[in-house]
């Protein structure tokens, strides 16, 4: 149990996926002007993550690795994302419209947002160390390792948008106007959550 | 446009990192040095060249409705292929960038280029076209990083003239956000002469 | 238009399936390259090829390669302060630490980062007697001067050595 909790932990404070490992930063940037789309981006990258990763996983795992093609990785995996997000806008669609009214538009965004195949290919690549020894995640700590790395974005994304609705208000140099403030604030706020990493 | 202009257009008017504002994550995350930077530039330029020729000669037969899907694969091939040959022939370099080699494939550049440019002009001008926003894209990432380098190693290309340890939040998260975002002012407040 | 994507897909394979044919042999090569130039750092005389073996102690596995008549070259993977931090670590037949050597890390760049370079840290664990002196920092009560301002990476690197002389004397205790 601990094990999932240090996951959680790690994958949302230590290693925000934004502020610490630099995924999905253009729709971080894109879609942050304003408090309420970015909350529908991080309930659409959240859902399509956790989603990808699962999928892939077992891919990986029962297509992949025992027919030694790992090295198709990168083209299957952004295959199965692309065909994934189709599906994902076609059957919210059809269940509820009301969702997809929420999350439809950031759904096409989402298939280049490198943040959802960065994470499905960490999650088959990368060691992890939560405890003692170092290895590969299984399929019930990868689920919770996508969860927590899109809750994670989520949280840096709905932070930043609410402090660039106040920064809109305020009046910025005209060098500094639009994108460099904005970066210069991230930077910033990046800075702040190195003050978690140790603690895991 | 001139073929000299078509190479030279990436550095200034088109500047994928400071213009575009196009594939940040790779900008941010790979500039911890100037060498890091120019290696990311030149494997990002191979995969824009190569993508953007096959793509302006396959275009005219790829039907509408699939195109996305099928420059998605040719670009991913491209990528794959330099996985490979980065694992065989610079293993080091290869594990030193690690995830954002794969992550070229949903680099918004090579994309976007397919899209705007390479699926409605010529085989010769698309490759012309993917070497200069190449061209761009490796000098912005070699600028950072080397602003990054001397700022918090105090060395540049790996040859060290201040001792000790330099201000390290600049090779560290944080100081990519930094160093882009006063970049872009110092890149703006030029441009507008 | 499923067909060109089709068609698309299957010449992409083609590519690709030759590329890899083609890398296959010097990415193998590459491997044992860095595997061996690693080995040879830890270990005085190091000339054969290195046949990787696993043997599991306390519940985790760990590859090492033996070396006749010289020692074991040991690769001991913990929890660092930014991520898995993996040491190599060189073993002697005479139970003696030889040398380490960092395979790879995600620690603080200039901080715990050090613990590929610091050569006043890195070169006390050289002769280094897990019998006699304790694997663990000065602050904990052992014999390891830790790196300044690291004392993560330096505890995590102590820790690296000690697993690995752990899996040494199993290993000595099955010939």
């Amino acid at each position: 149990m601990t094990e999932y909790l240090l996951i959680i932990v790690s994958a949302i404070l230590v290693n925000n996926i934004v502020l610490a490992q630099f995924l999905g930063v253009c729709p971080f940037l894109g879609v942050s002007n304003k408090l309420s789309t970015a909350t529908g981006m991080s309930g659409a990258v959240c859902f399509v993550i956790t989603l990808a990763t699962v999928v892939t996983y077992l891919i990986n795992k029962f297509f992949l690795v025992p027919l030694g093609l790992t090295f198709l990785q990168t083209i299957a995996f952004i295959l199965v994302i692309a065909a994934l997000v189709q599906i994902v806008e076609i059957v919210l669609k059809k269940i509820s419209p009301s969702l997809y009214q929420a999350l439809g538009i950031f759904l096409p965004l989402i298939t280049t947002n490198c943040a959802v195949l960065g994470v499905a290919l960490n999650v088959v690549t990368k060691e992890f160390t939560f405890g003692d020894a170092a290895h590969m995640l299984n399929l019930g700590e990868a689920t919770v390792y996508a969860l927590a790395t899109s809750l994670g974005y989520g949280l840096a994304m709905i932070l930043f948008a609410g402090m660039r609705e106040q920064l809109a208000m305020n009046d910025v140099p005209k060098s500094f106007k639009g994108l460099p403030i904005a970066l210069i604030t991230v930077g910033i706020m990046a800075m702040a959550f190195l003050g978690f990493s140790g603690i895991v | 446009m001139s073929k000299f202009g078509l190479i030279t257009k990436g550095l200034l008017k088109e500047n994928p990192t400071f213009v575009l504002v196009l594939g940040m994550c790779p900008t941010l995350a790979t500039t911890t040095s100037a060498m890091n930077g120019l290696e990311m530039g030149l494997a990002t330029m191979f995969v824009l060249i190569l993508s953007n020729i096959v793509i302006s000669l396959i275009a005219p037969v790829v039907p509408d409705k699939v195109h996305i899907p099928v420059y998605i694969v040719v670009i991913a091939t491209f990528v794959t292929v330099l996985q490979l040959l980065m694992q065989a022939f610079v293993p080091q370099v290869y594990e030193t960038l690690g995830l954002f080699i794969p992550l070229i494939v949903v680099n918004c550049i090579v994309l976007g280029r397919a899209e705007a440019f390479a699926c409605k002009n010529s085989v010769g001008d698309s490759a012309l076209d993917g070497i200069g926003i190449g061209l761009g894209f490796t000098l912005s990432l070699t600028v950072i990083g080397i602003v990054r380098e001397i700022l918090g190693s105090g060395s540049l290309f790996g040859w060290k003239f201040i001792p000790g340890d330099g201000i390290l939040a600049f090779v560290m998260a944080p100081g990519a956000f930094l160093v882009l975002g006063y970049l872009m002012v110092l890149f703006n407040k030029l441009a507008k002469r | 238009m499923a067909l060109s994507l089709t068609l698309v897909c299957l010449v992409c394979s083609a590519v690709l399936g030759v590329v890899y044919a083609v890398t296959s042999d010097p990415i193998k090569a590459a491997e044992i390259a860095k595997t061996n130039a690693s080995i040879a750092r830890v270990l005085p005389e190091f000339d054969a090829q290195p046949v990787a073996e696993s043997i599991e102690v306390g519940g985790s596995v760990y590859n090492y390669y033996r070396v006749p008549e010289t020692g074991y070259a040991i690769i001991s993977t913990v929890s660092g302060f930014g991520g898995p931090l993996s040491v190599m670590v060189g073993i002697g037949d005479d139970g003696l630490v030889c040398n380490t050597v960092v395979l790879s890390h995600s620690e603080t760049p200039g901080l715990g980062a050090k613990c590929q370079t610091d050569e006043a840290f890195l070169g006390q664990f050289k002769g280094w007697d897990p019998a006699a002196k304790k694997l663990a920092v000065t602050k904990d009560g052992g014999d390891v001067d830790a790196i300044t301002a690291s004392t993560i990476t330096s505890r995590a690197y102590s820790a690296a050595i000690a697993n690995a002389y752990n899996v040494y004397l199993k290993l000595r205790g099955n010939e």
